[in-house]
C-alpha cells in the first residue's frame, strides 16, 4: 500500500498538524518507508489470536463515583497561554 | 575533580548515615560538575537552589535518624517528569514555559524519601528517538569518545544517561517506552533497569505509548538500581495500570548466588549482520552466568522478528492519541494568528510550529494506522502481533526459563549527526533487542559488561519473568560481578 501526496494531506489534516504543500512528498515518502516496514505483519498467522487490551491480567481499579478534589481554578490556568476571567481563551469558534 | 559525585547510592547512604559526608556537600559537589558539563547538554535545567534546599533538610532528616535510603541522595530527573514549579516540557517546543502545578507521582515518592534534585535532563522529544537528537535543548552528548566525533549517549534517555556515566549526578531516572533507559545505558556503561509494566506509577510522566511506557532507575550499579526502585515503585490511586501488589525488598535480594538458576539464550536475537565484538560479548555473558552456576539453555522466540514493527504501529498509534491535548489552549505553546484564522488553524499551526519533525511523523502514521479503513489492517493486526510476542515469553517461562539473556543494542554508540540521512527505519532498529520487552509488560536490565574494541562500553540486557524484578536484579548482580565492569570515560568536557 502507497502513501500519495493527497493522502499525506488528509492525514495531516486528521493530525491537526500544517503541512506546506512542498514538504507533502517527503511526509509521504516517509510514511511509505514506515508502513513498507511493519507490512511484514502480514506474515504472521493471527487467526483465533485476541488483540491485546492489557498487558497485564488485572482488573482494573474501581472506587466509588464521587468528587475527590476541585476548586483549583487559578491552578487549572497558570500555564494557559491565554486565559480570561477564569476562562481558557480561544479564536471565536461560533458565528 | 571532586570525588564525591562519583559515589554510588549504596556508598552515599552509607556514609551520610555514619556521618563522614553530608548531602549538602554530596549536592554541591555534583552542582559543581554539573557547572563543568554544560558540553553534555545533559542537564538542561538546573535547580541549584532547589536542591540546596532539599539537602540542606535531607541533612536534618539524616541527623535526627530514622532517614530512609535515598535520604540525600542527588539525582537528576528527565525532563519527562512533571516536577512541581519546575520546567517540565519532555524536550519539546509545544510544552515551552509549562510549570507544573504539581509532582509526578515517581519524583514525589523521591521527594518524600528525601532525594535532592539537581535538576531536569535532556532527551528525545516526547521520547521519540534513540540518540537524543530530536530534543529542542539540542543534542546530549556521551561521554564516552574515541576520536574526534561526538557520541550519541543514545535515546531517548540521553541526558540521563550521560548524566550518570559522567558523575554529574550519583544516579538518573528515565523512562522507557520501547528501550529508552536499555539502550542509553548500554551506550554510556552504566546500569539501567525497566520494570514490569505497572511496577511504578505514570501519573505526572509526560505520556507517549500509555501501554508501554514505564519509569525505572539509571545508576552506577545493580544495587543502586535495586535501592532506587524500593523508593520508585508501588501502587498509585491516581494510575489505574499501576498493580496493587506488594513491592519486594530488592536490595536485600541481591545475594550474587545464581546456582540452578537457568538463562534462556533466545536463537532470534541472533539477527544478520550481527557484529562480532556483539556476539562475542554475548557469548561471554553467557559464560559468565554458567561459571556462576547457573545453567545455559537455547530457547526460542518465534515471533520476536515482528516486534519492532507492530511497535511502530501501536507506539505511533497511542502517541497519536495522547498528543492530541497539545493544542495551544491550556497550556504550552501558541502560534500567532493571522488575522481570521479561526480554531482550526490555530490547532494546526500550533502543533506544526510545537512538534519536530520525528514527533510530527509518528503522530501522523499513529492517526494513519486508525483511521477508518486501516484500523483493523494495521492497529487491530499490530495488537494481536503482541499477543503472540507476549505469549512466546510466556511459554518459555512455564518450561521453567528464570531470566533470558540477549544483546542490549546491535552497536556501540554511534556518531551523533551520522543518522541524518537515513531512513527513520534505520534508527528504529536500535531498539531491536529491547522493544519486545515493553510490548510483554516484562522487566529488563541493561549491564554493562565490556569494551569494544575501540574502547567504546557494551551491553548485555537480561530479561525476567513479570513481578520478578528482584529475582532480576539478583541476576544482574552476578552478571556485573563477574563481568568487573569499571571503566569510565576519560574527562573531555
Amino acid at each position: 500500500m502507497s502513501i500519495d501526496v493527497d493522502t499525506a494531506r488528509r492525514v495531516a489534516h486528521l493530525a491537526r498538524i500544517a503541512v506546506a504543500d512542498d514538504d507533502l512528498p517527503a511526509l509521504a515518502s516517509s510514511f511509505n518507508a514506515i508502513l513498507g516496514f511493519v507490512e511484514q505483519l502480514n506474515e504472521v498467522d493471527v487467526d483465533g489470536v485476541e488483540p491485546m487490551t492489557s498487558v497485564t491480567p488485572m482488573r482494573l481499579k474501581r472506587r466509588a463515583d464521587e468528587v475527590t478534589d476541585g476548586n483549583i481554578q487559578q491552578k487549572i490556568l497558570s500555564n494557559a497561554p491565554d486565559a480570561r476571567e477564569g476562562f481558557f481563551a480561544v479564536p471565536k469558534v461560533v458565528e | 575533580m571532586s570525588e564525591l559525585s562519583k559515589m554510588t547510592i549504596a556508598d552515599a547512604r552509607d556514609a551520610l548515615r555514619a556521618g563522614d559526608v553530608s548531602a549538602v556537600e554530596l549536592t554541591e559537589a555534583c552542582l559543581t560538575e554539573i557547572e563543568a558539563a554544560d558540553a553534555l547538554g545533559a542537564f538542561v535545567h538546573k535547580t541549584a537552589d532547589l536542591a540546596r534546599a532539599r539537602a540542606a533538610a535531607a541533612d536534618a532528616r539524616i541527623k535526627a535518624g530514622d532517614a530512609p535510603a535515598m535520604c540525600g541522595i542527588p539525582l537528576g530527573i528527565k525532563d519527562l517528569f512533571c516536577t512541581e514549579g519546575v520546567p517540565s516540557q519532555a524536550a519539546s517546543r509545544i510544552l515551552d514555559g509549562f510549570r507544573p502545578e504539581y509532582e509526578s507521582t515517581v519524583t514525589q515518592k523521591l521527594r518524600d524519601a528525601g532525594a535532592v534534585m539537581l535538576g531536569k535532563l535532556n532527551m528525545d522529544e516526547f521520547a521519540m528517538g534513540s540518540s537524543n537528537e530530536t530534543s529542542i535543548y539540542g543534542d546530549a552528548v556521551n561521554p564516552w569518545k574515541v576520536d574526534d566525533r561526538k557520541l550519541t549517549p543514545g535515546g531517548s534517555s540521553g541526558g540521563s544517561a550521560a548524566a550518570v556515566a559522567a558523575d554529574l549526578c550519583l544516579a538518573a531516572i528515565g523512562t522507557d517506552t520501547g528501550g529508552s533507559i536499555r539502550q542509553p545505558a548500554a551506550f554510556t556503561g552504566i546500569a539501567g533497569l525497566k520494570p514490569t509494566y505497572g511496577r511504578c506509577s505514570r501519573w505526572g510522566i509526560v505520556a507517549f505509548a500509555s501501554s508501554l511506557d514505564q519509569a525505572g532507575p539509571m545508576t552506577k550499579s545493580v544495587r543502586d538500581a535495586a535501592i532506587m526502585l524500593q523508593a520508585m515503585a508501588g501502587h498509585d490511586a491516581k494510575d489505574s495500570t499501576s498493580a496493587d501488589i506488594p513491592v519486594p525488598d530488592f536490595e536485600a535480594m541481591l545475594t550474587g548466588d545464581i546456582r540452578g538458576k537457568v538463562i534462556g539464550i533466545p536463537r532470534e536475537y541472533r539477527m544478520d549482520g550481527m557484529p562480532a565484538e556483539i556476539e562475542k560479548l554475548w557469548h561471554e555473558g553467557a559464560e559468565m552466568l554458567r561459571a556462576a552456576g547457573a545453567e545455559v539453555v537455547d530457547i526460542s522466540l518465534p515471533h520476536t522478528k515482528y516486534a519492532l514493527p507492530a511497535y511502530y504501529v501501536i507506539a505511533p498509534a497511542e502517541a497519536s492519541s495522547n498528543l492530541a491535548r497539545y493544542d495551544g489552549v491550556r497550556y504550552g505553546h501558541r502560534a500567532k494568528l493571522a488575522q481570521g484564522d479561526g480554531i482550526v488553524q490555530m490547532y494546526e499551526k500550533t502543533r506544526a510550529e510545537g512538534f519536530g519533525p520525528e514527533v510530527q511523523r509518528r503522530v501522523m502514521v499513529g492517526t494513519y494506522v486508525l483511521s477508518a479503513g486501516f484500523y483493523d489492517a494495521y492497529y487491530n493486526r499490530a495488537r494481536k502481533v503482541r499477543t503472540l510476542i507476549k505469549k512466546d515469553f510466556e511459554d518459555v517461562f512455564a518450561d521453567g526459563i528464570d531470566a533470558i539473556l540477549t544483546p542490549a543494542t546491535p552497536s556501540a554508540a554511534f556518531g551523533l549527526g551520522e543518522m541524518s540521512e537515513a531512513d527513520p527505519v534505520q534508527m528504529y532498529l536500535n531498539d531491536v533487542f529491547t522493544v519486545t520487552v515493553n510490548l510483554a509488560g516484562l522487566p529488563g536490565i541493561s549491564v554493562p559488561v565490556g569494551l569494544n574494541g575501540k574502547g567504546l562500553p557494551l551491553g548485555l540486557q537480561l530479561i525476567g519473568r513479570p513481578w520478578a524484578e528482584d529475582d532480576l536484579l539478583n541476576t544482574a548482580y552476578a552478571l556485573e560481578a563477574a563481568a568487573g565492569f569499571v571503566s569510565k570515560p576519560a574527562k573531555w568536557w
